[in-house]
């Protein structure tokens, strides 16, 4: 059984805003995978994937390495196999 | 290949045991036209499907499977405290002798995830496949919203839903697009 797993409430917050934005991005992509001559949709997407990299960088500040496989870097000890995983939360 | 993001596409808060309603949500973990035959069938389809729509079959197949480790979120907080007796109460009795608390790849009745995956090859058939497979989708996240009174589940079910409606939206799209190529080389 996995021990219970804690975290501040400040994080399901800041979560929800990295989701927001990423999602926006999902849609983005699937939107101009069938509309790629749409130059305000493709504005719209390179605009929201740099605030996506914003948001992210200080999410991972506060709580750890997002992304797998070397595209999040790690303080020491190594960081990527702490828990929370996001079924625990 | 793929990389693993440490979160989930949109927020999934359970508050409650409720095994009754993982065993409904299990059919769109392991059932016909769950998340993960719609993961499998787009990601093999794409290796066979006119270019101008590759992209798409790689995007929104990839995009499933982060509805699948929704669903698999769900269903394991739903059950993680139950008692094998309240297991057993919802159903889930043989699941429970099988499995134990594993979410396992299975429909609503119990039946194991099968292989019955279409992929055919041929570009309107499979694309049809795809649309009608996403409504199918829609429609079970609907009876299931319909029988669920967990408004927080609800909306999570509630997101997956829309995404259903916009997936099935984009294989329209995306069989209007290989129609006006066909057009295009009668024409030349």
């Amino acid at each position: 059984m996995a021990e219970p797993t804690q975290v501040p409430e400040s994080y399901y917050s800041d979560l929800k805003s990295l989701q927001a934005i990423d999602f926006t991005l999902v849609e983005l992509t699937l939107y101009l995978d069938t509309h790629p001559n749409d130059l305000d949709a493709l504005k719209q997407f390179n605009s929201t994937a740099k605030k996506s990299a914003e948001l992210r960088e200080g999410f991972e500040a506060r709580y750890g390495p997002l992304r797998q496989f070397g595209h999040s870097l790690s303080a020491y000890p190594w960081q990527w196999k702490d828990t929370p995983w996001p079924w625990q939360v | 290949m793929w990389y693993y993001e440490k979160k989930l596409q949109y927020p999934v808060r359970v508050g409650i045991c409720n095994p009754k309603m993982a065993k409904f949500l299990i059919e769109q973990y392991g059932g016909a036209d769950g998340e993960l035959a719609a993961a499998l069938r787009y990601l093999n389809q794409r290796y066979t499907i006119p270019g101008r729509v590759m992209g798409l079959l790689n995007d929104i197949g990839t995009e499933e499977f982060a509805h699948l480790e929704m669903i698999a979120t769900m269903v394991y907080k739903l059950t993680k405290d139950a008692t094998p007796e309240q297991l057993k109460e919802a159903g889930l009795g043989e699941h429970y002798v099988d499995h134990g608390k594993s979410v396992y790849y299975h429909n609503a009745a119990g039946q194991n995830f099968s292989m019955g995956l279409q992929s055919k090859g041929d570009p309107i058939a499979d694309l049809y496949e795809d649309i009608a497979a996403e409504e199918k989708a829609r429609s079970t996240y609907q009876w299931i919203i319909n029988i669920s009174d967990d408004p927080q589940i609800n909306d999570s079910l509630g997101f997956l839903r829309e995404r259903e409606i916009v997936h099935s939206q984009r294989f329209r799209e995306a069989v209007e697009l290989l129609k006006e190529e066909q057009t295009k080389k009668r024409v030349f």
